[in-house]
């Protein structure tokens, strides 16, 4: 019963938010015209919306719902809720990626399949140091995701600086990283969007072999789970969803870190719920934080990186205060 | 009816060999106390019939099955393994984690049928946590979250059940009740127990066979009168500790330093 209200509420909350994403924005546009808009009409409102904000706003559900499954695989295989693509160095990783494409001149369809090879790259690295001591623990993974995202994001300066291609669009390229979903085509978000998907299936079916990791991978091994096998699954799911969000958007921080646990606690822990969830209420978290980034400083506009920095940075930090005692 | 036997185990981490040449075995209806001393390899020979760490030499089958030769999901359904460390800091339900019992179950999809359904509701009658199905894992006391753990090994069916230490975090009348419930169990639905147990007492009221273990060697394995004696105690675990009998069965009961100890300790 509770299950069924929360999906309800979050199948309204996701369409009020679109629509609110769509019929705002720096040039006041009448819903009416905004409805005729969306049906063809071949006018200046018809483009704003058409090519500018239902891109845009399709674009911010991606990011948002891909971010927060991504956050909730790898929150349950680490079995703490300290874990998202940010801090694990997944999202550097892939915004090294995708910066590179750009450099060597890609088509940018292909930018989200670099994005991924980034994310992969980065997060297997992670796993591997984590490992070094012996056993996983989100300490060792949050420590060597530190470290490669400085590492990364030193690559990613140095090769924006050094790229002639680059340098042109540098404050584009920069806004793009601090999070923004601001320039996006329908073809890049056509490609993202199928990226999207197939994470998301292989989010839904990995699901319940995440729960048994619930008391530790020996654990998870004595119930029937191939640890080689399931890790590797789940990390180039994670890795999937990351790129693509990273592509569209850059670095968004702390949506993955806060959707998955603030659901875990309407929804229970089981993580095929907790997954399906997620996806919509990160879409509604990253498509309002990106209305609030357009519009709070209307008509200069925020990259929407400050947005789920300055709300999931406080979050993450109590987080940390309040589970300390059991982090290692 | 399950048995699982190991036949000269040799592993280790690394560099360091912790189990040299072991035999082991336990069979249906049996309750097989695994006792030594810190350090002795009681661990790590658990991990080993669990195919939880590959031996670098010797076999364990169950039922004659080499197990290694088997895959994860296979071998879990012939043996459980009852976890050590059963804390997790996300609000699974009772009946949720009892569910994780049937992992190796799981079709292709992850979905569980109604078969899987009812294997947890029995598990949960038959550990007398019924009452528990609803509530939070991480709400529940310590003796409650170990028959939690109970319930999803025995979720799995398997004739095989492997306990770490069962009673290590229970006060004395959970430890009771906790090893009297494997020990009927074991019994009643014929299923092979090996447990490692600190408590040598515990070991000799309830197990049907004890293995005792000294620096990864097997040094004597039989009924619990042949194998907690005063000479085999004192050889292995020290002195300091009393072996008497009472009932019929041996107790050990540790005993203070003697003043002439102490002085010499003291120089």
């Amino acid at each position: 019963m509770r299950t069924l209200t929360v999906f309800a509420l979050l199948a309204v909350a996701l369409v009020v938010s679109a629509a609110a994403g769509i019929l705002v924005g720096a040039v006041a546009i009448a819903p009416g015209d905004v409805l005729s808009a969306l049906l063809g009409a071949d006018n200046t409102n018809g483009t704003i919306i058409r090519e500018l904000r239902l891109p845009r706003v399709l674009g911010a559900a991606l990011v948002g719902g891909a971010l927060a499954a991504a956050g909730a695989l790898l929150q349950g295989m680490l079995r703490n809720p300290l874990a998202d693509p940010f801090v694990t160095g997944t999202s550097a990783g892939a915004s090294l990626g995708a910066v590179l494409a750009v450099a060597l001149g890609f088509e940018p369809a292909l930018v989200p399949l670099a994005a991924f090879a980034g994310a992969m790259a980065a997060i297997a690295l992670v796993w591997r140091l984590a490992r070094l001591g012996g056993k996983t623990t989100v300490l060792t993974v949050l420590l060597a995701g530190v470290v490669l995202t400085s590492f990364a994001g030193a690559l990613v300066t140095l090769v924006l600086v050094s790229s002639d291609r680059l340098a042109l669009r540098l404050r584009a390229v920069l806004g793009w990283l601090q999070g923004g979903v601001s320039v996006i085509s329908w073809n890049e978000l056509v490609v993202a969007a199928i990226v999207v998907a197939v994470g998301v299936i292989g989010a839904v079916l990995l699901a319940p072999r995440i729960d048994a990791y619930a008391f530790g991978e020996e654990t998870a091994a004595a119930l029937g789970i191939d640890l080689d096998r399931t890790t590797a699954a789940v990390l180039a799911t994670t890795a999937l969803l990351t790129g693509a969000a990273v592509a569209i958007a850059g670095l968004v921080g702390f949506v993955g870190l806060v959707i998955p646990h603030a659901l875990r606690f309407l929804l229970g822990a089981t993580h095929r719920r907790l997954i399906v969830a997620s996806i919509p209420a990160g879409a509604i978290a990253l498509v309002l934080a990106d209305l609030g980034a357009r519009t709070a400083l209307a008509p200069a506009e925020l990259p929407v990186g400050v947005i789920t920095g300055l709300v999931g940075a406080p979050f993450f930090l109590a987080l940390l205060v309040r589970s300390r005692r059991v982090i290692v | 009816m399950s048995s699982v036997v190991a036949r000269g185990i040799r592993a280790g981490y690394q560099e360091r060999e912790v189990l040299r040449d072991v035999d082991l075995a336990a069979h249906a209806g049996e309750l097989v106390a695994l006792i030594g001393p810190n350090g002795a390899g009681k661990s790590t020979l658990l991990r080993v019939l669990g195919g939880l760490l590959r031996p670098s030499s010797g076999d364990v089958t169950i039922d004659g099955i080499d197990i290694a030769a088997l895959d994860r999901r296979r071998i879990a359904r012939h043996i459980a393994v009852v976890p050590q460390v059963f804390e997790t800091l996300f609000p699974f339900t009772v009946r949720e984690i009892v569910a994780l019992g049937r992992t190796s179950r799981l079709g292709p999809l992850g979905t569980l049928g109604a078969e899987d359904a009812r294997a947890v509701e029995r598990a949960l009658d038959d550990i007398g946590a019924a009452d528990l199905a609803d509530r939070r894992i991480d709400r529940i006391s310590g003796g409650e979250r170990q028959r939690a753990v109970l319930a999803m090994a025995l979720a799995q069916e398997a004739g095989v059940l492997l306990l770490d230490e069962p009673t290590a975090h229970l006060d004395p009348a959970h430890q009771r009740a906790t090893l009297d419930r494997v020990a009927t169990l074991a019994r009643v639905r014929g299923l092979a127990v090996v447990a490692v147990l600190h408590d040598l007492n515990l070991a000799a009221a309830f197990a049907s066979r004890v293995v005792l273990l000294a620096d990864g060697a097997v040094i004597r394995d039989g009924d619990v009168g042949d194998v907690i004696t005063p000479q085999l105690i004192k050889e292995v675990f020290g002195a300091g500790l009393r072996v008497v009998a009472h009932d019929g069965r041996p107790f050990v009961i540790p005993e203070p330093a003697s003043i002439g100890e102490r002085r010499a300790r003291a120089g």
